[in-house]
Parts: C-alpha cells; structure tokens; sequence
C-alpha cells in the first residue's frame, strides 16, 4: 500500500459513499420535475459524471496513483467517447422524418 | 540498458530488467486497461440506446415510482458493495486476513443480491409483457436495448461474483495476495461505476410521470 493510500483513511471513504448515494438520491429528484427532456439529459449525466469521478479518484484510488497513469487512460477513454457523439444528428434526422419522408411523400 | 544488465537480464526473472510502469503492477495495468476498453463498450452500448430513443417516435414511459425505489435500493446494494470491497483491500494490506475474507464475501453477497433484485424485476417486466421485440406500452425497440444493457451490466455483476470468490478462497488458502483482492476491487468498482450511468439514462429518464 501506497503512502498516500494509508493515508486516505476510513472516513474518506465513507463520505465519498454518502456522496454518491446523495447524488443518486438527487437524480430522482430531477427525474420528476417538469423539465423538457434535453435538459434532464444534461442534468443526469452531469450528476452521474460527478458520480463517476468519485468512485474513480477516490475508490479506484486514481487520486493517489501516478499522474502519468490518469492522464494515460482516462483522457483517451474520454476522448473516444465524445467521439461517438457523431450519431445524433442522424438519430435526429430519422425522427425528423428528412428526407426519407419525402420520398415517401411523392 | 547497458551490455552487463543485458546480460543479466537473460538469466534473470521477469521484471527484473525495468520499472513497472506507472509504478504499478503489471497486472493491475492490465485490469485498468480492460477496465478502460470496457467502458468504451459500455459507451457505445449506452449511445446506441439513445440512437434508437432519439429516433424512434412512440418510446415507452413504463416505469413506475415503485421501480424507480427498487433502481434506488440496487444502487445502494452496489453501492454499499463496494464499500466493504475497499475495507476488505484495506483489511488484507494492514496483514487482517479474517477481516479481508469477511469483507469480501459481504461483497459478494451484496453481488449475488443486486442480481437476485435485479432478475427479480425481470422477470416482473417480462409478466407483464415485455420481450425484446413488443411490448404493451410503445416502440418493441425498448425491450430489446433495456434487456441488452441491463443484461451486459449483469453479466459484469455475476462474472465480478464469481471472480471476487474465486480469489478470496485462493487468498484464505494462501495462494492469492492482497495485490490479486484489489485488483478485482478495481472490477467491482467499475461495475459499481456503470450502474451509475444505467439508472438515469435506462431508467430515471423512462419514468413514468
């Protein structure tokens, strides 16, 4: 074990626990209010992200690892998910019913 | 390297002749690595999901109040579970190897009832109609991308339980290390990690209002 692992006590670990059940607990919240879609969207994926974040700094232990293995995996991890953002515009494009429907249209 | 460390090197065990990089264990780079390449595919899994959401007009709303309290108590199961796996971890490198075993098969047992939980409402959508091409409230599309995601999700959750026991039996009769019980802590946290994605997108956003 690490130095700064040993350090990283009990209570760190519990209050990351609580945190991430608070926040579980706040995304129920948001799912019942009355906001249009996009934005419950963006407000469930920020929480779960934060989510994310704790379990990986603090139960993954990425907090007290070498910098040089975070900034190996997880911008590339990231970096290939924002790519696969490509897929919307086309998702978008087949409700909008463009352009297929206009050829089922005529 | 010089000639003589070469040399030596030949002769020598694996490891001998460099670092460990990142100043980790090989095989814990290793489940970091899968761990990453496992998140992709939960990635591209979860935007497949909202592909077909996105694009399909009648998507279904099933979920009520009562199963968004079952989504709750599950998260705090794995949640919870992967508390006492960090206190195992913690336990076996302080040398407490009765309190590791404990902590990790309270693990497990938090593992085997996610999934109890989890088939459970299964098995109660399926009741009520639900298979992966129909069923009685919108587009069949969602039955199908619901049990995919949430059957990958519980594939990890069942291999991790059966992985976590495996290894703390072979702790308990020396042949496994405390380094082997983190790295498997490592799995069980990022399974911990993509449950927090499922509930929002899968579930909290298909509530019914």
């Amino acid at each position: 074990m690490s130095t700064s692992q040993k350090n990283e006590g009990l209570g760190t670990y519990f209050i990351v626990y609580f945190c991430i059940l608070a926040i579980a607990g706040l995304q129920i919240v948001v799912a019942y209010q009355n906001i249009d879609g996009s934005q419950m969207f963006l407000r469930m994926l920020s929480l779960a992200i934060i989510q994310a974040g704790l379990a990986i700094m603090f139960f993954m232990h990425m907090k007290t690892e070498k910098r040089s293995l975070f900034f190996t995996l997880i911008p590339i991890t990231v970096f290939v998910l924002l790519m696969m953002n490509m897929i919307w515009s086309d998702s978008f494009r087949i409700s909008g019913g463009a352009p297929f429907a206009k050829y089922l249209g005529q | 390297m010089s000639q003589a460390n070469l040399a030596v090197g030949a002769h020598a065990p694996a490891g001998v002749m460099e670092e460990s990089p990142f100043s980790i264990p090989s095989r814990k780079l290793v489940m970091w690595l899968f761990i990453l390449s496992d998140a992709v595919t939960f990635g591209a899994v979860l935007y497949g999901y909202g592909y077909l959401r996105n694009s399909t007009s009648n998507w279904p709303h099933p979920f009520e109040f009562s199963s968004v309290i079952n989504a709750l108590i599950m998260t705090v199961i794995l949640v919870t579970s992967s508390l006492t796996m960090l206190l195992g971890i913690r336990a076996a490198k302080l040398g407490d190897k009765s309190k590791a075993i404990m902590w990790s098969f309270v693990t497990v047992a938090g593992g085997i009832l996610f999934a109890g939980l989890h088939l459970r409402e299964w098995f109660g959508l399926i009741h009520e109609g639900m298979t992966l091409t129909q069923n009685p409230w919108g587009s069949g599309i969602f039955g199908a991308t619901f049990f995919c995601i949430t059957g990958l999700h519980l594939t990890h959750v069942v291999g991790g339980v059966i992985a976590i026991t495996v290894v703390t039996l072979g702790y308990k009769r020396g042949r496994y290390n405390e380094g082997h019980l983190e790295i498997w802590g490592l799995y069980w946290h990022f399974v911990d990690l993509v449950w927090m994605f499922v509930v929002p997108f899968v579930y909290l956003l298909n509530a019914k209002h």
